[in-house]
């Protein structure tokens, strides 16, 4: 194995405009893992990006692709142009959310390197600690591969301070079109209300809320303490509201100050993506429900009556 | 066309995990193991892909030790037409997983590959994309709904952001989200008569790949729990500890 010096490669996520808060904390990882960060921002049209990228805290340089192949961020060119870029690196964060997910696996591949998924602590360069089990375990894995492949997970690591860099912003070709997949549409979702990942509040309403009509007393309690809502997967699989609500092992993993669990049960795969909120409150009629055992604060009522009186009271 | 479907044996979800005393890794001795329940979301499509006449066989495959026939026979009660077991008891990694895949993928000529976004013992969320990469196809990740049209195939998938609607071209590689479907119940018939379908067993050896593993594992511990809480008897003595105690509203 060649000596590298020690340099990390973070894949910026944007849409085009702004930087990803999720980057943010990818970013803080590198610091952790230590030597030089640089940024690779690849879309159409996203020079503003890479302009902002730029000015985060403790980045050395940013690599501009601006090209239509990656304007939608298809893992398919995604993936070649990390490969194109990667070797001069002896590490490549991206965060671990969907976008980070889809295509950081596909370059590992093609590198012929293991992906390290969703690490909560760096041990030392080539050591890192990641939950398994829907958070039940923690793991702590060494890897031997000469380029580490890594996403974050966010809510562990604090977001890089937007201002105070000075790097430059390169401008780079690579990567190919592979002509496999193209973009369709997204669904919007509705703007404005709060980011559920970002929240420092988060309303949540699980199986117990019956159906969608009832989640409007959660987003009238949510207005008034400047929360995002949230849901459990038996809420989503239910239809009471669109999957991006989802709060778990496999929807969003979030930690804001205050959790607010309304009917909701507390399965495994729910708590996995909520039990690292600094202050938990059940609301639920059941006293035997899981979710009261990692509760800081726990009312066993019929939500229908505790969640009116607690917007009354608010 | 021929469909292959990628299924793990994992710990049953509704079994909390325990860490071994010697923090090697989770005591899976005598645990309720089951099929990844994104892998039954994946096998699920591929059967109303057969009722919808777009994929003439279904094939089942996974990677491991001795029990995972047990997982087969499960996708074969399903309604999986064959099954092929790659024994090995070593726990490998997605990237040597999909390797072993590639190879069956090849091997069998199939037009398309289905599996779990994530196995839910891991949570590496890695495999499918893997593949699609060794094979130089398409990628297609988290689906919730998939529409196969000749060589073309539209596909919503779940993003953070909410859904996410593209076209691949076939062959693709995709990966099942909860949404995709709702996997049906096997009964007692399928069961016999999963017995007595076709389980092909390839020792992960004669495959000759490299599929070492790149990470050690040093420890596996249980986080920290948390501090008990506390019952509140009304909503106003809820919302005066949040503003006074917690001091988080």
């Amino acid at each position: 194995m060649e000596n590298r010096v020690m340099g990390n490669l973070v894949i910026v996520e944007h849409d085009n405009n702004e930087v990803g808060a999720a980057t943010l904390h990818a970013v803080t990882a590198a610091q952790q893992i230590g030597g030089d960060i640089d940024l690779l921002v690849a879309g159409e049209n996203c020079s503003a990006v890479a302009d902002a990228a730029a000015k985060i805290a403790g980045v050395s340089s940013v690599k501009l692709a601006d090209d239509a192949k990656f304007g939608h961020h298809l893992a398919e060119n995604l993936a070649s142009l990390i490969v194109d870029v990667a070797a001069g690196y002896t590490h490549v964060l991206a965060s671990a959310t969907t976008f980070g997910k889809n295509v950081m696996p596909r370059a590992a591949a093609l590198l012929d390197k293991a992906q390290i998924s969703e690490i909560v602590e760096v041990k030392s360069p080539d050591t890192f600690v990641r939950p398994i089990y829907a958070g039940n375990a923690l793991a702590t894995v060494q890897s031997s591969d000469d380029i580490k492949m890594i996403t974050v997970r966010t809510i562990k690591f604090e977001p890089a301070a937007t201002e105070g860099g000075s790097a430059s912003v390169e401008a780079i070709s690579g990567g190919t079109d592979a002509g496999l997949s193209s973009w369709v549409s997204q669904a919007v979702s509705n703007n404005d209300q709060v980011d559920l990942t970002s929240a420092k509040i988060v309303v949540s309403g699980g199986r117990g809320m019956q159906n969608g009509d009832n989640f409007s007393m959660l987003h009238s309690v949510a207005a008034k303490l400047g929360a995002a809502v949230g849901a459990s997967r038996a809420a989503v699989d239910s239809g009471f509201v669109p999957n991006e609500l989802q709060v778990g092992q496999t929807g969003k993993v979030i930690a804001p100050d205050l959790y607010i669990a309304v009917g909701i049960s507390g399965a495994i795969q729910h708590l996995a993506g909520m039990k690292e909120s600094k202050v938990i409150v059940a609301i639920n009629n059941d006293s035997e429900a899981p979710i009261f055992q990692v509760a800081d604060y726990g009312l066993v009522a019929d939500l229908f009556e505790a969640v009116p009186e607690l917007d009354a009271a608010l | 066309m021929k469909i292959l479907v990628c299924v793990k044996r994992v710990l049953d979800p509704q079994v909390k995990a325990r860490v071994k005393a010697d923090e090697s890794g989770v005591d899976l001795a005598n645990a309720k193991m089951t099929m990844n329940p994104f892998c039954e979301n994946a096998l699920e499509e591929a059967l109303r892909l057969r009722e919808a006449g777009v994929v003439e066989e279904i094939i089942v495959a996974s990677v491991g030790g001795g029990k995972t026939e047990e997982t087969l026979r499960h996708g074969l009660a399903m309604g999986a037409d064959r099954a092929i077991q790659v024994v090995t008891e070593d726990a490998l990694e997605p990237l040597g997983i999909a390797k072993v895949l590639k190879q069956i993928a090849e091997q069998e000529g199939v037009g398309m590959v289905i599996a779990g976004k994530q196995a839910i013992d891991d949570d590496s969320n890695q495999t499918a994309q893997m593949l699609s990469a060794l094979l130089g196809w398409s990628q297609a990740t988290y689906c919730s709904e998939i529409k196969i049209e000749g060589d073309m195939a539209t596909v919503t998938r779940e993003v953070d952001a909410g859904l996410e609607t593209i076209q691949v071209k076939m062959p693709a590689v995709m990966s099942a989200d909860l949404r995709l479907n709702e996997p049906r119940y096997v009964k007692l018939p399928d069961v016999m008569k999963a017995k007595r379908k076709p389980m092909d067993k390839i020792e992960l050896d004669s495959l000759g790949l490299d599929t070492a593993n790149r990470l050690t594992t040093l420890k596996v511990e249980e986080p920290e729990g948390r501090a008990a809480g506390v019952i509140v008897n009304s909503v106003s003595e809820l919302v005066e500890k949040l503003r006074n105690e917690a001091k988080v509203i």
